[in-house]
């Protein structure tokens, strides 16, 4: 959302993009500005063009970043924590248009977040990363369901969730690492419940958990959450 | 002993341009709000950016003043209120806010700053203080000496608790809880939560939640307040709101709020626009330009605050 | 918009208004111009005739009165030591300074800006730490110790520049600088660190993602932020530059 530049117009924002890696000018370049900004549901998107990002909301600033990166037909969007500042309904709306854009282009996703609930409702695959390591992959299907990394474990149990009411929290002890000073061996041993010795010797290889799930731990297992 | 707010109102004026007299108009923050907490319970007060939430919270720490409605603790309107009614106020209720970063004086030891909300004239010696400084941080799960650092030495979570002990250091029966965990880490967030609902059953206090995270609000809650543009739109026990939300913003908004589990495709409600500017709300019902099951009527005629079932309060005219 | 100008200038006239009245107390409070005037051996009836052609037997309130519709008219009165006309004063020495504010904020402008920005860009490198010194010496440095020493290598030694007195360009440049030096050196680290400031921030990061030459980037993107303070800042400064550069220009003898 800071990501617009707030001494200039939005219109130029967006067409220095199209007309650097389209090479269109004119009437065309207008056109396809138009576009780009529809296609993100921008509403009134010819007078927008002449607004600054101060006289939009979170959520349009957001679209129109989003209308910028999409503009032109990229291959891959990397979508980082997109919605974290924005109210959950107005998140409801960007996912969803998110969703639309994707059906509509074909365009590959990586969405970075520390929302779960974001992840499971509209992720194909999860990696969860831990001190600068992913952890565990797999389908969305697999890790929420079978998780087998411990820290994967711990998270799905610590988090409150808004469909249940929890009768327990289960903390994950201890702090996140200092990533200035990583133990040799996995890094999240110091909070594992399930450590054992060789843990913090080395680091723990791939272990293949079912079709596309590994897991980066000496002691994983497809348990259920 | 109940704290409550009784068609609490906040309108902040809005001055024009230039002339420093001049009102151009009013933001409506708080429109009549009622909602109340008793002893040993947790009220949430859930709401979007606008609506309110937060300047509520203000007025029950009496950090702003009613443009109209009451407040009440224990019977008591706290426009009558004594000096000593107040200092009263002041030491049963407590506030823990948003971030542990600014909440925290940078320059105070912790110490310090746990003991801070004791009253000048305590009649407590050093050595009193110091032990109760001592035995709320035991409380809050950090070690005794930690009142000689500085802030900056702790991360977030500790920090927040550094902010929890303060808070508990009067004696409080309610404490006032501004986001409390949104500022954190995701896997720090159950500490802090697991840690307040402790301390609530072995102290046996009150909370008044605020909170945007719908599942943080249902961890704690028993009753639950849902709020949009100024007003409480739907009330009742936390779990039967969840459950079954009677007005169409509780549902589209726990709609939006997404489960940790991959569900199949759920229908979800997906609102337009967005809420409503509070200079100037809509008439009727604030809601009705977004609002999937807008009728003629709610557009004219502001609905009415009702007990729909028992225990349940909305103000829709779907009922 | 309009409303603002309008509470922009009236707040000006305000202002105005308070300075000369402080004026005026400050010096009917500093002793009776009548004896400055007046030679020893005046005699009282003397006194009596001047203090009257001044007009200094009404009371204050009327004096105050004549005095602020004076000025309104823009008839500023008489110098007490030269009997000439106010104005005329103003009128001979105003234009040098203003010719050499301009120059000078020109020169400051010039060299502050774009070293500030380079700075900012090769943070930490050669040329930044030669931009901070030589920042650091151009607010340390008394300027009339720098005119002089100026005078003295270019005017003197070299004979390059004149040492003094006004007339064409190369008469600017020595006095421009010395006045100049001060303020480009503010100017320098204003600007470095505003473009610092700027581009560590998100739009920056996301100009640079869009493919967007580095240079567009700086100039198009971060140019137009970082300049904001920059620009308050230098207004600030000529404005006191035409206040008054009393002891450049002293030094380099531009006062007739």
């Amino acid at each position: 959302m800071t990501s617009l530049n707030p001494a200039l117009i939005i219109g130029t924002q967006v067409s220095e993009v199209v007309r650097l890696h389209q090479g269109l000018r004119g009437t065309r370049l207008r056109d396809r500005v138009l576009e780009a900004l529809s296609r993100l549901r921008i509403p009134a998107a010819a007078t927008r063009l002449r607004h600054y990002q101060h006289q939009l909301s979170g959520g349009m600033r957001q679209r129109v970043t989003s209308a910028i990166a999409m503009s032109c037909a990229p291959r891959l969007l990397i979508a980082d924590e997109p919605t974290t500042s924005l109210d959950v309904t107005i998140q409801a709306q960007y996912l969803e248009l998110l969703k639309e854009v994707q059906a509509a282009t074909g365009v590959a996703v990586i969405l970075v977040t520390h929302d779960f609930g974001i992840v499971a409702a509209n992720a194909d695959r999860v990696a969860v990363m831990y001190a600068g390591r992913i952890v565990e992959m797999g389908s969305t299907l697999q890790v929420f369901n079978s998780p087998g990394h411990p820290y994967t474990q711990a998270l799905l149990r610590c988090l409150p969730d808004v469909e249940l009411k929890r009768q327990e929290l289960v903390e994950i002890g201890g702090q996140p690492p200092d990533l200035a000073r990583l133990p040799p061996g996995c890094p999240f041993a110091p909070r594992c419940p399930r450590r054992q010795p060789v843990c913090d010797e080395a680091y723990p290889p791939a272990v293949p958990l079912g079709s596309g799930h590994v897991a980066h731990c000496w002691v994983a297992s497809a348990a259920a959450a | 002993m109940i704290l409550e707010g009784i068609g609490l109102t906040k309108h902040f004026p809005v001055t024009g341009g230039f002339t420093a007299g001049g009102v151009r108009g009013w933001i409506r923050a708080v429109d009549g709000v009622s909602v109340q907490v008793a002893e040993g319970e947790t009220l949430g007060i859930v709401g979007e950016s606008g609506s309110g939430k937060t300047t509520l919270a203000r007025l029950f720490l009496l950090l702003e003043r009613a443009t109209a409605g009451a407040l009440r603790f224990d019977g008591k309107d706290v426009r009558a209120f004594t000096r000593d009614d107040l200092a009263r106020y002041r030491r049963s209720v407590q506030a823990v806010f948003q971030d542990p970063y600014s909440s925290l004086s940078p320059r105070m030891r912790v110490g310090h700053i746990v003991a801070e909300p004791l009253p000048a004239r305590n009649g407590l010696g050093r050595a009193e203080v110091r032990e109760r400084v001592g035995a709320v941080l035991d409380l809050v799960g950090l070690r005794r000496d930690s009142a000689a650092l500085y802030p900056h030495e702790f991360s977030g979570g500790q920090r927040q608790r550094i902010a929890i002990a303060r808070a508990l250091m009067t004696y409080p029966k309610f404490i006032v809880l501004d986001e409390p965990v949104s500022a954190l880490d995701v896997s720090i967030r159950a500490q802090i939560l697991n840690l307040l609902k402790r301390l609530q059953e072995r102290l046996g206090l009150a909370y008044l939640m605020i909170s945007h995270d719908l599942a943080a609000a249902r961890y704690l809650s028993t009753r639950l307040a849902v709020m949009y543009a100024g007003k409480v739109v739907e009330a009742g026990e936390c779990e039967a709101v969840y459950t079954e939300p009677l007005h169409p913003y509780t549902q589209a908004l726990l709609s939006a709020a997404l489960p940790l589990h991959p569900s199949a495709r759920r229908q979800r409600i997906v609102l337009a626009g967005e809420m409503s500017n509070p200079l100037n709300p809509p008439a009727g019902c604030r809601f009705h330009p977004r609002c999937p099951r807008a009728m003629a009527e709610c557009r004219s005629r502001e609905p009415e605050w009702k007990e729909v079932r028992p225990g349940r309060f909305t103000a829709c005219h779907l009922y | 918009m309009t409303r603002y100008l309008v509470g922009r200038v009236l707040q000006t006239l305000l202002s105005m208004l308070v300075v000369i009245s402080i004026v005026f107390v400050l010096t009917r409070l500093s002793g009776d111009p009548v004896n400055l005037l007046l030679d020893v051996n005046a005699t009282e009836r003397d006194q009596e005739v001047l203090t009257r052609y001044l007009g200094l037997d009404q009371p204050l309130p009327v004096q105050y009165g004549i005095y602020v519709r004076n000025i309104a008219l823009g008839d500023f009165g008489k110098s007490v030591l030269t009997r000439r006309p106010v104005t005329e004063h103003i009128w001979e020495r105003l234009p040098a300074t203003v010719e050499l504010g301009f120059v000078a904020m020109f020169m400051s402008v010039l060299i502050g800006i774009p070293l500030g920005m380079y700075s900012a860009v090769r943070r930490g490198g050669v040329a930044d730490r030669a931009a901070r010194i030589f920042a650091v010496l151009g607010q340390s440095m008394p300027t009339f110790w720098l005119g002089l020493m100026l005078i003295l290598f270019f005017g003197v030694v070299l004979g390059v520049l004149p040492a003094g007195g006004r007339g064409s360009l190369a008469h600017l440049v020595l006095p421009a600088f010395t006045l100049g030096y001060f303020t480009s050196a503010a100017i320098l680290r204003l600007t470095r660190s505003s473009m610092l400031e700027v581009l560590g921030s998100d739009y920056i990061k996301f100009a640079r993602l869009k493919g967007l030459h580095e240079q567009v980037v700086l100039w198009k993107h971060g140019l137009k932020n970082a300049l904001l303070p920059v620009v308050t800042f230098a207004v600030l400064l000529f404005v006191q530059f035409l206040g008054g550069a009393v002891v450049t220009e002293t030094v380099c003898c531009r006062t007739p």
